[in-house]
């Protein structure tokens, strides 16, 4: 069933959207994360308008992302303290980020922008995922304990001064590295169109040694409050938020997450771990291939203004 | 004024006693609405060639040739190149005010109807229809094989937006034609000129217009015209549907 998306301004396929919904939700439930580094590459390769897929993808985040804070604010495996704060720096970078794609679109540049910046987060994060998880497997077959790092180890972070106490996650570091990756997350969000659940929790565990109990549910709220002022601030500025493409995209996704959970419950951590840096390695070099590979036209327009 | 055009065309007449013919046409629907719906539409306008006072002679062989313009845009043509090794646009031509619609139908090859100086002259055909390009300070249109130029017009084409085709005007009767006007589902919204053109024997010997208009309409338009128009409601409404589907899914599916 065909259906036409007012500010795509095409028709697309129900189902075909909706399933993708469902798809993207059901990895994002499995692995706990967004799924916005899915999500657009596969909206702008149904035909969608990279700017209107980035924007349109940020509603859909903050709905998954909601549903998700709902279940950690339950388990009470939330630290608002530290969410806060983080979002503060947050909703500057996703600022500062809507500008940037405003005046990289101008600039004919932000296809290349965005490749480019994939490609780069994609495949690092993807292959230290699977470094770690390789390495994390191989020792449990050596019988070998898995050696975690002890809360109380420092690194330079921890010498950085304006310190501050979250009580929820039982952690005391200084205010600048937390206002660094909050204000990064946000700011990559906005341009990329995607939650940055996957770049965050690892940030959180590695700078700022949150414990995993709380760590997830905190970056689901970060997630939840940059992805909505980013719909919100695209909207303002670039009137290119779908909110039909976006509802349809919602209650795939919000189904998805839900049977991911229950899969990604029944497997093991490296496991479940080494499958998404090898995900997110994939996605990183389908970016990689279309930047290098000679495109099939290389013509294309755009859409400056009407009148 | 009205007496001497009168007096000088009955002299024209006189002198060539040959056919003098006026256009009718009437469009099938003068108002496409985009619904959800929407997958595009085929309109169709019929037409007929009378002659221009009673009695006067008709010709055996006519041409016509439709041209729908739609809304105009300005529209910038990227063209990548390999730098460093990965594709990059590199440079770039801005076509200003230029139809975001442009249909040439007619019944059998423009460049059969006329000569290519009369064709060049009344715009027939997309290779003579202007598309003025930014170059530098001046606003110009290039020749037909100008790089940029035809890959606009291929893009477009492939879009489903420019097209010319000589099979799309039909002649019913030798006097009598219907011409069928595509128009694709991401056509966008405005009003769209249609210009009538009648050939005999290589000239032009009548000319009429006409006009459609596509809208948004119903919910499509509710949704586009808010996103224009209130963009700040609009983002705070989108939002808060997220934060309502979310909340709905997390009762729905509570396990607790």
């Amino acid at each position: 069933m065909q259906i036409y998306l007012p500010i795509a301004d095409m028709p697309v396929n129900i189902f075909l959207v909706l399933g993708m919904g469902l798809a993207v939700g059901f990895i994002s439930g499995m692995f706990g994360i967004g799924g916005g580094f899915l999500m657009t590459p596969l909206l702008i390769f149904i035909g969608i308008s990279p700017a209107v897929a980035v924007a349109s993808v940020a509603s859909h985040i903050s709905a998954s992302s909601f549903t998700g804070a709902i279940t950690y604010w339950r388990k009470r495996a939330i630290d608002v303290a530290l969410a806060m704060m983080l979002l503060a720096a947050g909703i500057l970078g996703t600022a500062t980020g809507v500008w940037l794609f405003t005046v990289l679109r101008t600039m004919d540049q932000l296809d290349l922008v965005i490749g480019l910046s994939y490609v780069t987060l994609l495949t690092s994060v993807g292959g230290m995922m699977i470094r770690e998880s390789v390495r994390a497997e191989l020792r449990a077959r050596k019988g070998m304990p898995a050696t975690l790092r002890r809360p109380g180890s420092h690194s330079w972070v921890h010498g950085l001064p304006l310190k501050m106490r979250f009580k929820r996650s039982k952690i005391y570091v200084s205010a600048i590295p937390v206002w660094a990756i909050g204000f990064s997350i946000g700011f990559v969000g906005a341009i990329l169109g995607i939650g940055g659940g996957f770049l965050l929790v690892p940030m959180l565990i590695y700078f700022l040694r949150v414990p995993t109990a709380t760590v997830i549910g905190t970056s689901m709220v970060l997630t939840l409050i940059t992805m909505a002022s980013a719909t919100v601030m695209h909207a303002v500025t670039n009137h290119l938020v779908d909110a039909l493409l976006a509802l349809i995209l919602m209650v795939g996704g919000v189904i998805g997450a839900q049977f991911g959970v229950r899969t990604g419950q029944r497997m093991r951590g490296e496991r479940l771990r080494l499958l998404l840096g090898l995900l997110v390695f994939a996605v990183g070099l389908r970016f990689a291939f279309e930047l290098v590979v000679k495109p099939e036209d290389l013509y294309s327009l755009r859409h400056v203004r009407s009148e | 004024m009205r007496r001497l055009a009168f007096t000088l065309l009955l002299l024209v007449a006189g002198a060539a006693p040959a056919a003098a013919e006026k256009l009718v046409v009437s469009l099938s629907n003068h108002r496409v609405a985009v619904t959800s719906s929407f997958t595009g539409e085929e309109l169709v306008l019929f037409g007929t060639i009378e002659p221009d006072r009673p009695r006067a002679a008709l010709r055996s062989a006519y041409d016509l040739v439709v041209t729908v313009t739609g809304p105009k845009q300005t529209l910038r043509t990227r063209r990548k190149e390999r730098v460093l090794g990965i594709w990059v646009n590199t440079d770039t031509r801005e076509f200003v005010s230029v139809p975001a619609y442009l249909a040439v139908l007619s019944n059998q090859p423009v460049n059969t109807v006329a000569n290519a100086e009369t064709l060049r002259r009344l715009q027939v055909g997309i290779d003579n229809f202007l598309l003025p390009q930014r170059i530098g300070p001046d606003v110009a249109d290039t020749v037909p094989n100008d790089p940029f130029r035809t890959a606009f017009v291929r893009l477009q084409t492939q879009y489903g937006l420019y097209r010319q085709s000589g099979t799309a005007v039909t002649f019913l009767t030798p006097t009598v034609f219907r011409a069928t006007i595509p128009l694709p589902s991401n056509a966008p919204t405005g009003s769209y000129p249609i210009d009538v053109k009648l050939f005999a024997d290589g000239e032009m010997v009548a000319r009429t217009s006409s006009a459609l208009e596509v809208i948004k309409a119903g919910f499509e338009q509710f949704v586009a015209e808010s996103a224009r128009d209130h963009g700040l409601l609009y983002g705070l409404a989108t939002a808060m549907m997220a934060l309502l589907t979310g909340w709905f899914a997390s009762v729905v599916f509570r396990r607790d």
